[in-house]
């Protein structure tokens, strides 16, 4: 019986542990310094949620005005229903605040902001002066290839987008 | 001191416990709050329900099939051209394993191709199809 209670007992220390780790705020690691390298992030919830439909967008590519607007409106997101429940949804948006363009984490977000247009708060990073800018050159029909869909499809021509690599040496536009 | 100990164990049993759903107990849950028993649950009407078009928000006609398309056992596409692991257990077994999960999407979806919060009763149904494709 002794055996028993200590064996249960060690589980749930080790139980106990594993939760306490993952629950720990997410691993972060700033990037390399180079103003076009976004920071490698890593939030569970941000990526398991966000991720589920599309790319889990660098909060670095918004300011923070933009993401409580997109948040607070989840289940009108650009035409579909991407509600949350309000845990989770906070949890996010904290991540997101963290990080975002305006928070002073990434040189990233700080170019984005240098170039921010009259709109404080747009919904979309396709809005923002600093992606037009960067994208300018792209052919306009390009963007509604049936490979690539929309601008939203980050990965279509960013074949290293899902790893946070958005460098100009890994673009491939499709055909 | 060794209460408290297996106190924290029964805690976190239950709590790894609690993600585990099947299609099977998804379906007594959803025939128990529709009031009718597993046996009236029905496949036909599941699979009427991914299938039926209805009138989108942008005009368009959306079902469950537009993402998911015409066969739940291929993997679909979201609207941002993300890929969208199949929806019938036969083709990938996570599926209706989490039912915090499965009531997050039905919410969703019901609402983008119904306009309204899908009945207990369809979501049943809409398991007990899928869950009986080869």
């Amino acid at each position: 019986m002794n055996y028993l209670l200590r064996g249960i007992g060690v589980l749930a220390t080790v139980g106990a542990i594993s939760l306490l780790a993952f629950s720990l705020p997410s691993g972060e690691a700033r990037g390399d310094g180079g103003g076009e390298a976004l920071p490698k992030l890593t939030h569970k919830n941000w990526q398991q949620e966000c991720a589920s439909c599309h790319l889990a967008y660098p909060p670095a590519l918004l300011p923070k005005a933009s993401w409580q607007r997109l948040m607070g409106g989840l289940d009108q997101h650009f035409g579909e229903n991407a509600s949350l429940d309000p845990v989770t949804q906070a949890d996010i948006l904290r991540f997101l605040e963290a990080h975002a363009a305006d928070s002073g984490y990434s040189p990233m977000g700080s170019k984005v902001m240098r170039r921010q247009g009259t709109d404080k708060a747009p919904l979309r990073i396709t809005e923002t002066r600093w992606f037009v800018g960067k994208h300018d050159e792209v052919p306009r029909a390009a963007w509604s290839r049936k490979a690539v869909g929309s601008a939203a499809n980050c990965a279509a021509c960013h074949r290293k987008a899902e790893q946070g690599v958005f460098d100009e040496h890994d673009v491939r536009i499709p055909k | 001191m060794i209460k408290p100990i297996v106190l924290l164990g029964l805690t976190l049993l239950s709590a790894s416990a609690w993600a585990a759903d099947s299609p099977a107990s998804l379906m007594a849950h959803y025939a128990q709050t529709a009031g009718v028993p597993v046996a009236g649950l029905s496949a036909t009407r599941g699979a009427a329900l991914y299938r039926t078009e209805h009138p989108g928000r942008d005009g368009q006609p959306v079902s469950c099939a537009s993402c998911h398309t015409a066969s739940p056992t291929q993997a679909g596409r979201t609207r941002v051209g993300k890929r969208i692991e199949p929806l019938a257990p036969v083709a990938n077994p996570e599926r209706f394993t989490d039912a915090a999960k499965v009531e997050k999407w039905f919410r969703r979806n019901c609402m983008d191709v119904l306009q309204r919060e899908c009945s207990a009763q369809e979501k049943g149904d809409f398991i007990a199809w899928l869950s009986q494709l080869k």
